[in-house]
C-alpha cells in the first residue's frame, strides 16, 4: 500500500470511529474503535508528517470533542495518560536501568500525599494559623516540588538498596512500598499528617487561570465540565514532556549506560560507566515522574486514601511495562492504554451486557444439551470481578507466545 | 618512560593465593604477553589492574599514578581498557550502540544539556558516532553497525569487544585471550591489528593469550605465570627456551624431551 492511500485509509478510519462515537455515546467498542486508530498510527505506513497531523487531530480535537459531549471519554482517556505516565517511568527503571521495582507506587503516593496535605485543610492539623488549603495557584509550584521530592526519595531508596540485586532488590522496594503506605495509613496519630485510612479531602484542584479569557469571549462554561477538558490537557502535556525526556536520554549517553548496565553491569563498569550513579539516576528520574504524576491523580481525585496505593498499584504497572515491552517507549505507552483500557472498559461493558442479558431472561437454546434461560446466570458471574484473573491469564498467555511483549525495543535505529 | 608499573600485587581468595607478589613493567609503544597455564592467575591479574578486584597487598602504577582502590569506570577513565575472555557484550544493543557505551568516560554533556537537546550535545554526539564508525571501520564490523550485538558471529563479536575497548580511547590497552577460537587466518588479520593499534589508538597493549603463534609473533616481552607468581619474563625466544617456562606448561621431566624434538 502507498503512503497515500494508507493516509487515505487511516484519515477515513479516524473519521468512521468517531462519527461512530459520536452517535452511540454508550458504546464502548466505539470509543474502543478510536482507540484503536492511535495504535493504528504508529503502525501504518503513512509519511511521518500525516501521521504527526493526525495523531495531533485525535489528541487535541477529536478526543476533547468526544470528551465534551460524554464526559466518561475524559475519564478514561485521564486514567490513560496517568497510567502512560507511570508506565513510562517504571519502563526506565525496569526497561531501561533493568532493575526489578517492585514498590513503584509508593513514589506514586508520596507526590499525591504532598499535594493532597497542603492542597486541603489537612494541613491545619500540623502547621497552626489556618493557613490551608493553599490558593489553587500553589498547584504548579507543588507539581515542580513534587518532581524535586520524588528525585530526592528515588536517590534516598536507591542509597542503601542499589547494593542489592535481582530478586533482593525486588524485596526490598517491596517492602519500601509497603512502609510508605503503612506510614500514610497509621500517621494520623499523635499529629495527624495524613489522616490515616479516613483519607483527605476536600483537595484544592488547579486554578482555571484561562477562566477570565473564555469570559472575555463570551463563553459561558460550569466548571464542572471545563475540569475534565483541563485536566485531560494536562495530563496529556505531561504525557508529551515524559515521553520527550525519556526519549532524549535515552539516546544519550545516560541512556545507552542504563541499558549497559542491565545487559552486563561488570563489562558496563570496565567500559567507564559508574554503576552506582547511573543506577540512582534511573532510580530517580523514574520516581520523579510517578511523583509528579501523583499531584494530578490528587488533584483530579479531589479525595485520597491509602487504598489507592496498593502493592496491586505496583504489579499492575509492572504488568504494563511487561506487557508493551521492556525497555521501549511505544511499548510501555500500549501496555498502559490496553490495561486500563481492559480494567475500565472491556471487563465494565461484559459486566454490564450479561446483566443485561440476565435482565432480559432470554433463553439459550443449544442444539442436543437443552435450552438454558440466562436469567439463571449466576451473579456471582462478571467479569469486572475477574479483573485480576484475566491479568494473570493474558500475563501468562504473554510469557508463552511472547515473552518480549507487543512492542519490543526495535533494533533498527529510526534515522 | 614506564606506563605501567606493578609492584609485588597480590591477591587472596580464600585459601587460594591467586596472585603472589607479581611486579612487572610496561613501556610505551610495547606490545606484552602474559602466558601460563590455566588457573595461572591471568585474568585475576586484569580483574585487579582494572579495578574489580582491590589488591591484597603491592602498588599499581599507571603514568606514576597509583590504581590500587579506583572504581572500574575510574581507571578506564585514567586510561586502560579491557576485553573479556567469556565475550560480554551488551548483547541487546546495536553494534554501534556498543561502542558508544565504551565512550562513555569520553562523553561530558550534562543532564541539562541531554534534556534540552542543546546544540553542544548534538554536535558531541555526531562527533562520538563519526569516531564509533571509524572504530567499527577499523575493527572491519563496517556494515554490521545496526545488527544486535548478539546476532554478529563469534568472530565478530570478539572484535566488537576490541572495538568496545577502543572506543574508551585508552592508553594501554588489556586483551584477554582476543583470538581464542579463531582460525590462523583470522588470528593473523588481529595480530596485523594490534600493531597498526600501537602508536596511533594506543600507547601499549597488555594480552593473555594461549596461541603460541601469536604471543611469539607480535610481543615485545612475555611474562609467564604460573599459580599466581611471575616465573618468567622476557624476549619471546628466551621465554621459550626457559627450563621453568617448559616445566609449568608440561610437566617436571619435559625438558629433556622438549630438547630432543
Amino acid at each position: 500500500m502507498s503512503g497515500m492511500q494508507a493516509s487515505l485509509a487511516l484519515s477515513g478510519y479516524i473519521a468512521a470511529s468517531c462519527l461512530l462515537a459520536f452517535l452511540f455515546p454508550q458504546s464502548v467498542l466505539a470509543f474502543l474503535a478510536v482507540q484503536a486508530s492511535l495504535v493504528m498510527l504508529y503502525y501504518v505506513a503513512a509519511p511521518r508528517q500525516v501521521k504527526l497531523f493526525l495523531g495531533a487531530l485525535l489528541l487535541f480535537v477529536l478526543v476533547p470533542a468526544l470528551g465534551w459531549a460524554n464526559g466518561y471519554y475524559f475519564e478514561i482517556a485521564i486514567q490513560i495518560g496517568i497510567f502512560v505516565a507511570l508506565a513510562l517511568g517504571l519502563n526506565i527503571v525496569v526497561g531501561f536501568v533493568g532493575l526489578l521495582n517492585l514498590g513503584f507506587v509508593a513514589f506514586y503516593a508520596i507526590g499525591a500525599y504532598l499535594w493532597a496535605i497542603f492542597g486541603s485543610p489537612q494541613a491545619n492539623a500540623f502547621i497552626p494559623g489556618g493557613f490551608f488549603p493553599v490558593s489553587p495557584n500553589w498547584f504548579f509550584v507543588f507539581f515542580l516540588l513534587s518532581i524535586a521530592v520524588g528525585l530526592l526519595t528515588g536517590i534516598l531508596l536507591g542509597l542503601p538498596v542499589l547494593r542489592l540485586r535481582g530478586d533482593y532488590l525486588a524485596v526490598v522496594t517491596l517492602g519500601f512500598a509497603e512502609v510508605v503506605r503503612a506510614l500514610v495509613n497509621n500517621l494520623d496519630k499523635p499529629i495527624n499528617f495524613t489522616n490515616g485510612p479516613r483519607g483527605i479531602s476536600p483537595i484544592t484542584k488547579p486554578p482555571l487561570f484561562f477562566e477570565p479569557l473564555l469570559q472575555f469571549a463570551g463563553l459561558e462554561v460550569p466548571s464542572a465540565k471545563l475540569y475534565p477538558l483541563y485536566f485531560y490537557f494536562l495530563i496529556l502535556i505531561i504525557v508529551g514532556v515524559i515521553i520527550l525526556v525519556t526519549r532524549r536520554l535515552e539516546n544519550s549517553r545516560v541512556g545507552r549506560a542504563w541499558k549497559a548496565i542491565r545487559e552486563d553491569e561488570i563489562a558496563a563498569a570496565a567500559m567507564g560507566v559508574p554503576v552506582v550513579r547511573m543506577k540512582l539516576l534511573g532510580f530517580a528520574v523514574g520516581a520523579s515522574f510517578a511523583s509528579a504524576v501523583g499531584v494530578l491523580f490528587a488533584a483530579k481525585q479531589v479525595f485520597i486514601n491509602p487504598e489507592s496505593f496498593t502493592f496491586m498499584e505496583s504489579i499492575g504497572v509492572l504488568a504494563m511495562v511487561i506487557l508493551g515491552g521492556m525497555g521501549s517507549i511505544p511499548g510501555a505507552i500500549l501496555g498502559a492504554t490496553g490495561v486500563t483500557i481492559l480494567n475500565l472498559q472491556l471487563l465494565k461493558g461484559l459486566s454490564l451486557w450479561l446483566n443485561g442479558l440476565r435482565q432480559s431472561g432470554a433463553e439459550l437454546t443449544i442444539p442436543f444439551l437443552g435450552s438454558y434461560s440466562l436469567s439463571q446466570l449466576p451473579a456471582q458471574f462478571e467479569p469486572a470481578k475477574y479483573e485480576r484473573m484475566v491479568f494473570g491469564l493474558i500475563l501468562i498467555l504473554m510469557m508463552i507466545f511472547r515473552p518480549q511483549g507487543i512492542l519490543p525495543p526495535s533494533q533498527e535505529r529510526k534515522k | 618512560m614506564a606506563l605501567l608499573e606493578l609492584h609485588g600485587v597480590s591477591k587472596r581468595f580464600g585459601g587460594l593465593q591467586a596472585l603472589e607478589g607479581v611486579s612487572l613493567q610496561l613501556d610505551d609503544g610495547m606490545i606484552a604477553s602474559l602466558i601460563g597455564p590455566n588457573g595461572a592467575g591471568k585474568t585475576t591479574l586484569f580483574n585487579t589492574l582494572t579495578g574489580l578486584y582491590r589488591p591484597d597487598a603491592g602498588e599499581i602504577l599507571f603514568q606514576e599514578r597509583s590504581l590500587v582502590g579506583l572504581q572500574p569506570d575510574k581507571v578506564t577513565a585514567a586510561g586502560i581498557s579491557r576485553t573479556f575472555q567469556n565475550i560480554r557484550l551488551f548483547s541487546h544493543m546495536t553494534v554501534l550502540e556498543n561502542v558508544l557505551v565504551g565512550m562513555h568516560s569520553r562523553l561530558h554533556t550534562g543532564l541539562p544539556a541531554i534534556l534540552l537537546n542543546t546544540g553542544g550535545f548534538r554536535l558531541q554526539e555526531k562527533a562520538a558516532r563519526v569516531k564509533a564508525m571509524e572504530i567499527i571501520d577499523l575493527t572491519g564490523l563496517r556494515g554490521r553497525e545496526n545488527e544486535w550485538a548478539r546476532r554478529l558471529s563469534y568472530g565478530e563479536q570478539r572484535r566488537l569487544e576490541i572495538a568496545r575497548a577502543l572506543a574508551a580511547a585508552p592508553l594501554l590497552l588489556l586483551l584477554d585471550e582476543p583470538t581464542a577460537g579463531m582460525n590462523i587466518v583470522e588470528a593473523r588479520s588481529l595480530m596485523a591489528l594490534f600493531k597498526q593499534l600501537i602508536g596511533t589508538y594506543v600507547k601499549a597493549i597488555l594480552l593473555i593469550e594461549h596461541n603460541m603463534r601469536v604471543v611469539m609473533g607480535i610481543s615485545h616481552c612475555v611474562h609467564v605465570l604460573d599459580y599466581g607468581e611471575k616465573i618468567a619474563e622476557g624476549h619471546p625466544d628466551e621465554v621459550r627456551r626457559n627450563p621453568r617456562v617448559i616445566e609449568a606448561y608440561l610437566g617436571q621431566g619435559s625438558w629433556a624431551e622438549h630438547a630432543q624434538s
